[in-house]
C-alpha cells in the first residue's frame, strides 16, 4: 500500500484487503451461526471457526503476538472450558427448539439498531483513515514483550493477582456445598443439590459429547 | 432595691408563681395554695411600694421611665420599657389588692376542685400579664400582655367545660375579643410608623411635635380592640355569656382588671384619641349606647351574675364616656373604685350562689331569710349596690360624680383638656361628645339604681313558704376577703382630694349640679323600683318557682356549676327566666324581652358573622371533599396505576432488562451524535 | 488497509455478540456471546494500535489484558453457572425470576427441583 491517500480507494482494494474482506465474512459468518444454531454444542464449535478467523485478521494486521495468544487461550483453553461447561450442565446434544429465549425479536432490533448507528458513526468517522502495514511489525513477540515489560510490568503483575482470585474462586464456587456429611450423603432437605454421584454421571454425557464430535 | 427593679418584680412574680404551679401543681399538691397566693400577695405589696416611692405626678418625682433593648428587632425598636406615672401605680394597686383577695376566696370556694391547680396558676399568670399591661411603656410589650390576658380568660371561662353553657361562653369570649383584636394590632403598626418607635413616651412627643398624620384611624382601629377588651358596644356580647366561668374568676378577670385594660389602654394614649375630635364622639357615642342599652338588659336578666355582668358593662360605659370627653383622671377614678366594688359584688355574689343554690333571681325571691344566713355577705353586698348606684357617701359616688361633672363641663364648653406633661396641640372636646355622655350617664344613673335596688330585694327580701336551705358555714376565708373589699368600697371617696395629684391635676371632686341631678335619678330609680316589687310581691308569693341545688358539704363552686348547668333546662334560657312576680318585668314592659337576650345582637351577629362564616366553612368542606380530595384520590390511583403497568414490565428475566437498557443507551447515543455532529440541532 | 474495515469487522461481531447475549437461552451460550463482544473489542483495540502506531503499544498490551481478563471471566461465568444448575436444575437465563415480583397468593414457585438428587437416587 502506498501512502498516498489519494491512491486509495474502495474500488481498488488491495491484497490484504481482500484477503482480511474475505476472512472477515468467514468470521462474521461464523459469528451468527454461533449465536442462531439451535445445536449447543455446535455453536461452540462454530465459535472457535470464529474466534479462529479473529485471530487470522489480528496476523494480517500484523499483530502476530496477540495472534498466537489468541489461538492459544480463546481456541485453546476457553473454548474447551466452554464445552465442559455445556457438559456439566447436560446441555442437550442435538436441536433443542428452545435455544432462544421469547425476546429474540427484541434483541433482533436492538441488535440491527446498534449495528446500523455504529456502522453509520464509524464509517463516518474514519471512512478517510488508511492503516499503513508497511515498514516493521506492529506485534512481533519482540516488540510486545518490549513494550509489555519495560511499560506495562505493574498492570502486568496486577494481572496476575486477578487471575490467581479468579483460580480460586471458580474453584470455591465450583466445589461441592460445605454442609454435606463427612459420607458425602446429601442431608435431606438442606435445599442444596449435593449428589455424590455426579462427577461419574457425567461420564456418559462425555462419551456422547465425544461421539458427536 | 431600686424602684426599678421592684417594678420588674411586679409582673414577674405572679408569672414565677403561675409556671411552678404549673409544674408543680400535681405532684406537690401541698405547694399549690401557698404558690398561688403568695407571689401575688408580694406583688401587690411591691405595687404599693412603687406606688408610694412614685408618689404621684404633681407632688413626686414625676413618671419613672427605664427601658432595656434585648435585641435589634428591624426597623421599629421593641423595648423593655416601663413607664409608671400615677395611673399606671394606682392600677397596678388595685390589680394587685384585687387578684390577691380573689386567690385566698378561691382557696375557699374551689375547694375541693380536682382542677384547682392549673386554675391558681392561669390566674397567676393572667395577674402577671394585666401587671404588665398596666407597667409596660412600649406598646409591643403591652400587646403582649394584653393577649395573655385574652388566653387566660379563654381557659378560665371554660373552667367548668362540663357544661355547655361555659365551652360556648369561652369560645365567644375568645374570638369577639379576637375580633377587635385584629384592627387592634394594625392600629398599633399604623401608630407606631407614624411615631417611629413603640415607646408610650416616643408616641405622645410625636402626637404632641404633630407628627401623628392619621389620628382618626389610629385612633378607631385601636378602638375596635378596646371596645373587644373592655366589652363596650357592639363588641360586649361576649361579656354575659362569659359568667359561666367561676365566680373568683368573673370578678377578676371580667369585672376589676381585664375589662378595664381597654379603658386604661385609652387614658395612657389619650393625646391619640383627643388628636381626633371623630374618634372622640365615636367614643362618646359608644360609650352612651353600651350604658343605656346594657342599664336595660341587666333590669331583665334573672342570673344574678349576669345582672353584675351587664353592669360591669354600663360602668365601663361611664369610664369610656370619661375618656370621650377628654378627663382621663375621672376615667381611671372610676375604675379604682368600681374595680373595688365590682370585685366585692361578684365575690358577694359568689357566696349568695352558694347560700342559695341557685343563680336564678327568681328562684331567690322565693326563698325567706338568705339575709340572715349570711349576714356578712347581706352587709357588704348592700353597702356595694349603694356605691353602684352611686349613693353618697360611698366610693361610687365621687367617681361617678367626678365623670357626670367632666361631661358638663365638656358640654358647656368649659372643658380644657389638662394632660399632665404634655404640652402640644389638640383639638377641644367636642360639645356634643359631652352631652351625649352627660344624658346617657343622668339616665343610666337611674337605671343604674333600680336594677341595683331589684338585684337587692330579690335576692335579700324573698318571700315564699321556702326557707332558704342550709348549707352549712360559709369559709372563713371568703368572708374576710368581703369584708377587706368592703373598705375600699365604703371610704374609696374620701382620697378624691388627694387624686389629682396623681392625675392629671384636674379636680375630681364632686360638683353640686351633677351631685343633686345623679342622686335625685338614682334615689327615683330606687323608690320606683321598690313600689313595683310591693306590687308584684303578692304574685310572688301564688307562683313558685326555681330549682335549688343543695350540696351542704361540697365546696361553693359545685353549687355554682350545677345552677349554671340547670339554669337552661329548668328556665328555658341563660338570661332570663318566666317569672310575673319580677318587678323589672313590671318597669320594661314590653322591652323586656328583647333586653333579656341583650337586644337580639346574638341575633344579628348570627346573622351577619356566624352564618356567613359556617355557609363558607359549609363551601370550604365542600371543595376539600369533593374538588381537592378528588385531586388527591387522582394522584393516588393514578400512580397506583402507573405502578401496575410499570410493574408488569418487571418480570425477572434479565435480558430484557438489559435489552431495554441497551435499546436506551442506543436512543442516548443517536441524541448524543447527532447533537455533537450538529444535524440534529 | 482501510480503518473502516476491522471497524466495522467489529462493529458487526459486536452487535451479533449482542444479539447472542440478548437472545440467547442458555446461560452458557450467553457467555459464547460475551467473548464475541469481547474479541470485537480487541480487534478494535489491535487496528487502531496498528494506524496509530503507538510507541508504547497501548492497544496490543490492553488486548492482551483484556484477553487474560476474559478467561478469568470465563472460569468465574462457568463456575457460577454450574452452581446454578446444581441448584435450580437449569440454567436457562430467563427461568431465573426470583427477583421479579410476584402478586400477592402465587408467591410459591414450583418446587426446586433437584436433579442431582434424583441421580444419586439413580445411582443407588
Amino acid at each position: 500500500m502506498t501512502l498516498a491517500a489519494a491512491s486509495h480507494g474502495f474500488l481498488t482494494p488491495s491484497g490484504v484487503e481482500i484477503a482480511f474482506l474475505l476472512v472477515g465474512l468467514v468470521t462474521l459468518g461464523a459469528a451468527v451461526v454461533t449465536v442462531t444454531t439451535k445445536q449447543l454444542v455446535h455453536a461452540a464449535l462454530w465459535l472457535v471457526v470464529a474466534l479462529g478467523g479473529i485471530a487470522v485478521e489480528y496476523l494480517l494486521l500484523t499483530a502476530e503476538f496477540i495472534a498466537w495468544v489468541q489461538v492459544l487461550i480463546y481456541v485453546g483453553s476457553v473454548v474447551v472450558l466452554l464445552l465442559f461447561g455445556l457438559m456439566l450442565t447436560k446441555a442437550p446434544i442435538g436441536r433443542s427448539p428452545d435455544a432462544d429465549s421469547g425476546n429474540r425479536w427484541a434483541a433482533l432490533l436492538v441488535a440491527l439498531a446498534s449495528a446500523a448507528v455504529l456502522v453509520w458513526v464509524v464509517v463516518d468517522a474514519f471512512r478517510a483513515s488508511w492503516i499503513d502495514l508497511d515498514g516493521a511489525a506492529q506485534g512481533s513477540t519482540e516488540v510486545s514483550g518490549r513494550s509489555l515489560f519495560q511499560h506495562w510490568v505493574l498492570p502486568f503483575e496486577a494481572l496476575s493477582v486477578l487471575l490467581l482470585a479468579a483460580l480460586v474462586g471458580a474453584i470455591v464456587l465450583s466445589r461441592r456445598g460445605g454442609e454435606d456429611t463427612p459420607d458425602g450423603r446429601a442431608v435431606p432437605g438442606n435445599g442444596h443439590a449435593a449428589a455424590p454421584g455426579a462427577a461419574a454421571s457425567t461420564g456418559p454425557d462425555s462419551a456422547r459429547r465425544e461421539g458427536q464430535r | 432595691m431600686t424602684t426599678t427593679t421592684t417594678a420588674v418584680l411586679v409582673p414577674l412574680l405572679p408569672f414565677l408563681g403561675a409556671a411552678f404551679g404549673l409544674l408543680l401543681g400535681r405532684r406537690a399538691p401541698g405547694f399549690v395554695r401557698p404558690l398561688a397566693v403568695l407571689p401575688t400577695l408580694a406583688a401587690a405589696v411591691l405595687t404599693v411600694v412603687v406606688a408610694a416611692r412614685q408618689g404621684g405626678g404633681a407632688g413626686g418625682k414625676g413618671p419613672i421611665d427605664a427601658a432595656t433593648q434585648l435585641t435589634p428587632t428591624g426597623s421599629v425598636p421593641i423595648e423593655l420599657a416601663l413607664h409608671i406615672d400615677g395611673f399606671a401605680a394606682l392600677v397596678a394597686v388595685l390589680v394587685g389588692i384585687v387578684a390577691t383577695c380573689v386567690q385566698v376566696y378561691s382557696t375557699g370556694y374551689l375547694r375541693d376542685d380536682p382542677r384547682y391547680a392549673s386554675y391558681a396558676a392561669l390566674v397567676s399568670l393572667f395577674t402577671s400579664a394585666m401587671l404588665l399591661v398596666v407597667y409596660s411603656g412600649d406598646l409591643m410589650v403591652l400587646l403582649v400582655g394584653w393577649e395573655i390576658m385574652g388566653i387566660c380568660s379563654y381557659f378560665l371561662v371554660g373552667h367548668y367545660w362540663e357544661t355547655e353553657a361555659a365551652r360556648s361562653a369561652s369560645l365567644k369570649a375568645f374570638l369577639v375579643t379576637k375580633l377587635g383584636d385584629v384592627p387592634f394590632l394594625f392600629g398599633l403598626f399604623a401608630l407606631a410608623t407614624d411615631a417611629g418607635t413603640f415607646r408610650i413616651t416616643g408616641i405622645l412627643n410625636a402626637v404632641a411635635g404633630g407628627h401623628l398624620h392619621h389620628p382618626t384611624l389610629v385612633a378607631l382601629l385601636l378602638l375596635a380592640g378596646v371596645a373587644g377588651k373592655s366589652a363596650q358596644f357592639p363588641l360586649h356580647t361576649w361579656l354575659p355569656d362569659a359568667m359561666a366561668g367561676p365566680t373568683p374568676v368573673s370578678a377578676l378577670i371580667h369585672a376589676a382588671t381585664m375589662v378595664a385594660a381597654g379603658v386604661y389602654f385609652i387614658a395612657r394614649l389619650l393625646p391619640v384619641f383627643a388628636a381626633s375630635a371623630a374618634a372622640l364622639v365615636v367614643l362618646a357615642v359608644m360609650a352612651a349606647v353600651t350604658m343605656v342599652g346594657s342599664a336595660l338588659a341587666a333590669l331583665a336578666q334573672d342570673d344574678i351574675k349576669r345582672v353584675l355582668a351587664y353592669s360591669t358593662v354600663g360602668q365601663l360605659g361611664y369610664m369610656t364616656g370619661a375618656l370621650a370627653v377628654g378627663d382621663r383622671g375621672a376615667a381611671v377614678f372610676h375604675l379604682l373604685s368600681h374595680g373595688a366594688f365590682k370585685a366585692l359584688l361578684f365575690l358577694g355574689a359568689g357566696v349568695i350562689i352558694h347560700a342559695a343554690g341557685t343563680n336564678s333571681l327568681a328562684a331567690m325571691s322565693r326563698m325567706r331569710g338568705l339575709s340572715k344566713r349570711i349576714p356578712d355577705a347581706f352587709w357588704t353586698v348592700t353597702v356595694a349596690l349603694l356605691a353602684l348606684a352611686a349613693i353618697p357617701p360611698f366610693a361610687g359616688f365621687f367617681s361617678k360624680e367626678a365623670v357626670l361633672g367632666a361631661a358638663e363641663h365638656a358640654a358647656t364648653g368649659e372643658a380644657h383638656l389638662a394632660l399632665d406633661g404634655f404640652h402640644g396641640h389638640l383639638g377641644s372636646v367636642p360639645s356634643a361628645a359631652g352631652w351625649t355622655v352627660l344624658i346617657a350617664g343622668l339616665i343610666t344613673a337611674l337605671l343604674t339604681a333600680a336594677y341595683a335596688t331589684r338585684l337587692w330585694l330579690l335576692a335579700f327580701f324573698g318571700r315564699g313558704p321556702q326557707e332558704a336551705p342550709d348549707h352549712g358555714k360559709q369559709p372563713l376565708v371568703m368572708n374576710a376577703v368581703l369584708w377587706v373589699l368592703f373598705i375600699p368600697t365604703a371610704a374609696f371617696g374620701i382620697a378624691a382630694p388627694a387624686l389629682p395629684e396623681w392625675f392629671d391635676g384636674s379636680e375630681l371632686t364632686p360638683t353640686l349640679v351633677t351631685s343633686v341631678l345623679g342622686t335625685g335619678l338614682a334615689l327615683a330609680g330606687a323608690l320606683i323600683m321598690y313600689g313595683a316589687w310591693r306590687h308584684t310581691a303578692a304574685v310572688a308569693a301564688r307562683r313558685p318557682m326555681g330549682a335549688v341545688a343543695v350540696d351542704p358539704d361540697a365546696a361553693p363552686a359545685v353549687s355554682e356549676e350545677e345552677a349554671i348547668a340547670t339554669h337552661a333546662p329548668a328556665y328555658g334560657d341563660n338570661a332570663g327566666a318566666p317569672d310575673p312576680a319580677d318587678p323589672g318585668r313590671l318597669l320594661l314592659g314590653p322591652l323586656h324581652a328583647p333586653a333579656t337576650c341583650g337586644f337580639h345582637l346574638d341575633a344579628v351577629y348570627t346573622t351577619l358573622f356566624v352564618r356567613p362564616v359556617r355557609a363558607a366553612a359549609r363551601l370550604v368542606r365542600f371543595l376539600d371533599r369533593e374538588v381537592v380530595d378528588t385531586y388527591v384520590h387522582g394522584a393516588g390511583t393514578g400512580a397506583r396505576w402507573l405502578g401496575t403497568a410499570v410493574r408488569r414490565a418487571q418480570t425477572g428475566n434479565v435480558q430484557t432488562y438489559l435489552g431495554a437498557l441497551l435499546a436506551g443507551s442506543l436512543v442516548l447515543a443517536v441524541a448524543a451524535v447527532l447533537v455533537a455532529t450538529g444535524t440534529g440541532a | 488497509m482501510h480503518l473502516a474495515y476491522p471497524a466495522v469487522l467489529a462493529v458487526l461481531l459486536f452487535c451479533v455478540g449482542l444479539y447472542g447475549v440478548l437472545a440467547r437461552r442458555n446461560a452458557i451460550l450467553v457467555l459464547m456471546s460475551v467473548e464475541l463482544m469481547l474479541n470485537a473489542v480487541n480487534l478494535n483495540l489491535v487496528a487502531f494500535d496498528v494506524w496509530l502506531r503507538d510507541t508504547l503499544h497501548a492497544g496490543q498490551a490492553l488486548t492482551l489484558f483484556t484477553i487474560a481478563v476474559a478467561a478469568a471471566e470465563i472460569g468465574i461465568g462457568l463456575a457460577i453457572v454450574l452452581l446454578v444448575y446444581r441448584n435450580r436444575g437449569s440454567s436457562d437465563v430467563d427461568k431465573l425470576t426470583d427477583l421479579a415480583e410476584r402478586p400477592a397468593g402465587d408467591g410459591a414457585d414450583e418446587p426446586p427441583h433437584h436433579p442431582s438428587d434424583q441421580q444419586a437416587e439413580a445411582a443407588a
